[in-house]
C-alpha cells in the first residue's frame, strides 16, 4: 500500500497549498506555545528569585550575558546544548512511536564507554578509521541498550518507564565496574577513568581555545537525519503512526512491536552518540559519572522541543543557555545554581500545562460536533497532550497491555 | 529494608487502583525525606518531621492529582515532572536553608522501640491489611476500585470518579512520604540528594510484580526490601562477588521480576482513562 503523506489527487495543488498552511499554523502555534510556556516558567522562577531574596533582574541579566555574552559564554553554551541536542533527538523518536524513553542517560552512559574505550585502544588506525569506529561502537551499544526495553515492551508488555529506569542503574553500575578500581576497562591513571583517547580517535575543536568541537555539528546532523527519517520515510511513517494509533498502525498493517524496538534502538543509538560526543570531542577520556544527568534533562528537552528536530536543538540551546549562564548568575545576583534545576522543572510543566489546555480546547471544539461516546485513552493521546499533531479525530485506540 | 517500599507502593497501590497512573512515586519519596528531615531539624521533634514529611510529599501529591485529574494531563509527563522536581526543589532548599551542598545536617532521628527498628515499621506491616480491607471490605474502598475499571460505568452510577482519584493520590502522596520519612529519620538521621535511589520505581515494580493486589505488592515489595538488604550486609561481610554486581541486584530482580511475570498481570483496566467524556 502506498504511504504517500499528501496524495496527489486532481485537485492536489489546492490541496497541498492548504495542507501547507495547515502545517505552518501548527508549526507557529507549537512555537508560540513554547515559548509561552518558556516565558511563564522564568516568569514564575523570577517569583522564586524574588521569595529568595535576591533581584530577579540582575540574575536574568547575568544569566543571559553569561551564556551569550562573548566567544567564550557562546562556546560554553555550545558545549553544554551539545549532549542535550543527542539526548533530546533520542527521546523525541522514541516519544514519536509512543515509546516514554527514561534511559537516555544510561544508554549514554554506556555509548560514551564503548566510545571512550575504543578511542583508546592503539589500533594503528588513522583518523578516518578510528573516529567512525569509536562512534559505532558507542552506537551500537547505546542501540543495544535502547533496544532492550522496546524487545521487553513488545514481547512482554513490560512498562517501559520501569524498564529504562532500572537499565539506568545497571549502567551506572556497569560503568563503575568497568572502569572501577581492577576494572577491565580502566586507564592507568589512578582514575575511574579509560586511558585518555588517542588523537585519531578525538573529535576536534571547532575555535582554538574553546571548547566547542565536532560534536556540535554531529549533532545538528544527527538533527537533520532525525527529520528526513520521521518526515520523509516509510519507517519514519511508521513510527508515527505507531505513536500516534496503535490500532490504525494495525490495520495499516504496521508491526507496532517491531517499529517501537527498532525506535528505541534508534533512540539508544542517537543517546550512545551523545555520550560518545562528550567524551570524544569535550572530555577527552571516559570518566565514570562524566554525565550530570544529561538524559533525564533530555526527557526535557524532547518535551520543550516539541519532539520536533528543530524544536529539540532550539531546546537545546536554551537549557545550555540556562546551565552555562547559571555561573554568572550565581556570582552575579548571589541565587544558588540549584534555581536552574527547578527553572528546567518549571519549563517542563509549563510546556505540558499548555499543550493540555490546547487539547482540552480541542477535545471541546471536537465533543460540540460530534455525539458523546468518544473518549480518549492516555496512550494514543500522548502525542496530543504534548502539543504535537492534535490528535483531531480522537479515535479510542484498542487497550494498551 | 522493606519499608519505605511497603509506604511507597502501597501508595501507588491506591493512587493506581483508583485509574491514575503514579510513576511519581520517586518525586513523593524525596519530598518526604527532605521534608522530614527539615521539619526535625527545625522543631527538634522527628514526629513533628514526620508530620511535615508526610503533608509536603501530599501537597506535592496535589499538583500531580490536579494535573491528571482535573487538567487530564498526560500522566506519565506529569510524573517525570515531579520527580525533576523532586530532585530539584531538595537540592535547592538545602542550599536556600542549610547552606551545604549535598546532605543536611544530622537531625534527631525516629526512636527504635527493638534492635533499632523505629516505630514506622510495624505500622507499615500493619497498613496491609488496612488497605486491603478497606479495598475489599468497604463502601469507599469498592468505590476506589470501580473508578479504576470502569470509571465510565462507575460515574454513571454516581461514584464521584474524580474526587475519590484526588483522594488517593493525596493518600499516595502521604504514604510515600512516609517512606521516603523513613529514609532520612527513620534509618539514617539526615538527608543526602537523590537518597531513594530509585526506590519509588521499584515500589511500581512491586506493584506490577503484585498485581495490584496489596498481599502480592507487600511479598514483592519485601523481596526487593531483601534484595537491598543482602547488598547492604555483603558490603559489610566482603563477599567475593564484585560489589557493583550486589548493589546493581535489586534494580535487576526488578526488571527480571517486571519481564517474567507481566504475563499474567492485569493492570486496573481503568488506568489512565477519565470518567466523563475527554
Amino acid at each position: 500500500m502506498s504511504l504517500n503523506p499528501s496524495p496527489a489527487t486532481a485537485s492536489g495543488g489546492r490541496r497541498e497549498r492548504s495542507e501547507r498552511s495547515r502545517w505552518i499554523g501548527a508549526a507557529v502555534s507549537g512555537l508560540l506555545s513554547s515559548v509561552g510556556a518558556v516565558a511563564i516558567a522564568l516568569l514564575v522562577g523570577a517569583i522564586v528569585i524574588l521569595i529568595s531574596g535576591d533581584d530577579p533582574l540582575v540574575a536574568y541579566r547575568a544569566l543571559f550575558r553569561g551564556a551569550f555574552g562573548g566567544v567564550r559564554p557562546l562556546s560554553e553554551t555550545l558545549v553544554a546544548a551539545t549532549p542535550l541536542i543527542f539526548g533530546g533527538l533520542a527521546f523525541s523518536l522514541a516519544f514519536r512511536a509512543g515509546m516514554f524513553n527514561i534511559g537516555v542517560e544510561g544508554q549514554l552512559v554506556l555509548g560514551g564507554l564503548a566510545a571512550g574505550w575504543v578511542g583508546a585502544q592503539a589500533f594503528g588506525l588513522p583518523k578516518l578509521l578510528h573516529l567512525p569506529l569509536a562512534l559505532v561502537a558507542a552506537m551500537l551499544v547505546g542501540g543495544l541498550w535502547g533496544a532492550i526495553p522496546g524487545a521487553l515492551k513488545a514481547r512482554t508488555g513490560a512498562h517501559e518507564v520501569i524498564t529504562t529506569i532500572m537499565l539506568n542503574y545497571l549502567a551506572a553500575r556497569i560503568s563503575a565496574y568497568a572502569v572501577g578500581t581492577n576494572g577491565p576497562l580502566k586507564g592507568e591513571a589512578a582514575l575511574p577513568a579509560t586511558d585518555p583517547a588517542l588523537l585519531s580517535a578525538q573529535l576536534n575543536r571547532l575555535v582554538p581555545g574553546e571548547r566547542v568541537n565536532v560534536g556540535l555539528l554531529l549533532g545538528l546532523v544527527c538533527a537533520g537525519l532525525l527529520w528526513y527519517l520521521l518526515f520523509r520515510t516509510t519507517f519514519g511513517y511508521r513510527v508515527r503512526t505507531v505513536g500516534l494509533s496503535r490500532g490504525a498502525a494495525a490495520y495499516a498493517g504496521i508491526s507496532w512491536g517491531r517499529t517501537i524496538t527498532l525506535a528505541m534502538m534508534g533512540s539508544g543509538l542517537l543517546a550512545g552518540l551523545g555520550g560518545a560526543s562528550e567524551v570524544l570531542g569535550l572530555q577527552g577520556r571516559y570518566y565514570d559519572k562524566f554525565s550530570p544527568g544529561y538524559g533525564f534533562t533530555s526527557i526535557a528537552i524532547g518535551l520543550v522541543g516539541r519532539n520536533h528536530p528543530v524544536g529539540v536543538v532550539l531546546a537545546a540551546v536554551l537549557f545550555g543557555a540556562l546551565n552555562s549562564g547559571a555561573t554568572a548568575m550565581q556570582s552575579a545576583a548571589g541565587t544558588s545554581k540549584e534555581l536552574v534545576q527547578i527553572l528546567q522543572a518549571l519549563v517542563i510543566l509549563s510546556v505540558a500545562a499548555f499543550a493540555a489546555v490546547a487539547r482540552l480546547q480541542i477535545g471541546q471544539r471536537i465533543m460540540s460536533r460530534r455525539s458523546p461516546g468518544s473518549s480518549g485513552s492516555q496512550g494514543g493521546d500522548r502525542a496530543a497532550a504534548v502539543g504535537m499533531e492534535p490528535d483531531l479525530e480522537a479515535r479510542p485506540a484498542p487497550p494498551v497491555v | 529494608m522493606a519499608s519505605p517500599l511497603i509506604f511507597a507502593s502501597m501508595g501507588g497501590l491506591l493512587s493506581e487502583r483508583s485509574g491514575v497512573m503514579n510513576i511519581a512515586l520517586e518525586g513523593f519519596m524525596l519530598m518526604g525525606a527532605f521534608s522530614a528531615a527539615a521539619g526535625a531539624h527545625y522543631t527538634g521533634n522527628p514526629y513533628l518531621g514526620l508530620l511535615i514529611g508526610a503533608l509536603a510529599a501530599g501537597f506535592t501529591a496535589l499538583i500531580h492529582a490536579f494535573w491528571c485529574i482535573t487538567l487530564r494531563g498526560d500522566q506519565i509527563v506529569a510524573g517525570t515532572a515531579i520527580n525533576l522536581l523532586g530532585i530539584g526543589v531538595p537540592a535547592f532548599l538545602l542550599q536556600r536553608l542549610f547552606g551545604t551542598v549535598g546532605r543536611s545536617p544530622t537531625v534527631e532521628r525516629l526512636p527504635s522501640i527493638t534492635s533499632g527498628l523505629n516505630i514506622l515499621v510495624p505500622v507499615a506491616f500493619l497498613l496491609v491489611p488496612t488497605i486491603w480491607y478497606f479495598l475489599y471490605r468497604t463502601k469507599p474502598g469498592l468505590r476506589v476500585l470501580a473508578a479504576g475499571e470502569q470509571p465510565r460505568a462507575a460515574e454513571s452510577v454516581g461514584v464521584a470518579v474524580d474526587r475519590y482519584r484526588y483522594g488517593c493520590v493525596l493518600a499516595s502522596g502521604i504514604l510515600a512520604g512516609i517512606g521516603g520519612a523513613f529514609l532520612s529519620i527513620g534509618d539514617l538521621s539526615l538527608f543526602t540528594n537523590g537518597m531513594t535511589n530509585g526506590r519509588g520505581f521499584i515500589a511500581l515494580a512491586a506493584l506490577v510484580f503484585g498485581n495490584w493486589m496489596p498481599l502480592g505488592t507487600l511479598g514483592a515489595a519485601l523481596f526487593f526490601g531483601a534484595a537491598q538488604a543482602v547488598q547492604i550486609q555483603s558490603q559489610a561481610v566482603g563477599l567475593p562477588v564484585s560489589k557493583e554486581l550486589i548493589i546493581a541486584l535489586p534494580y535487576l530482580l526488578t526488571l527480571i521480576a517486571l519481564t517474567g511475570v507481566v504475563r499474567n498481570s492485569t493492570p486496573p483496566a481503568g488506568l489512565g482513562k477519565h470518567a466523563t467524556a475527554d
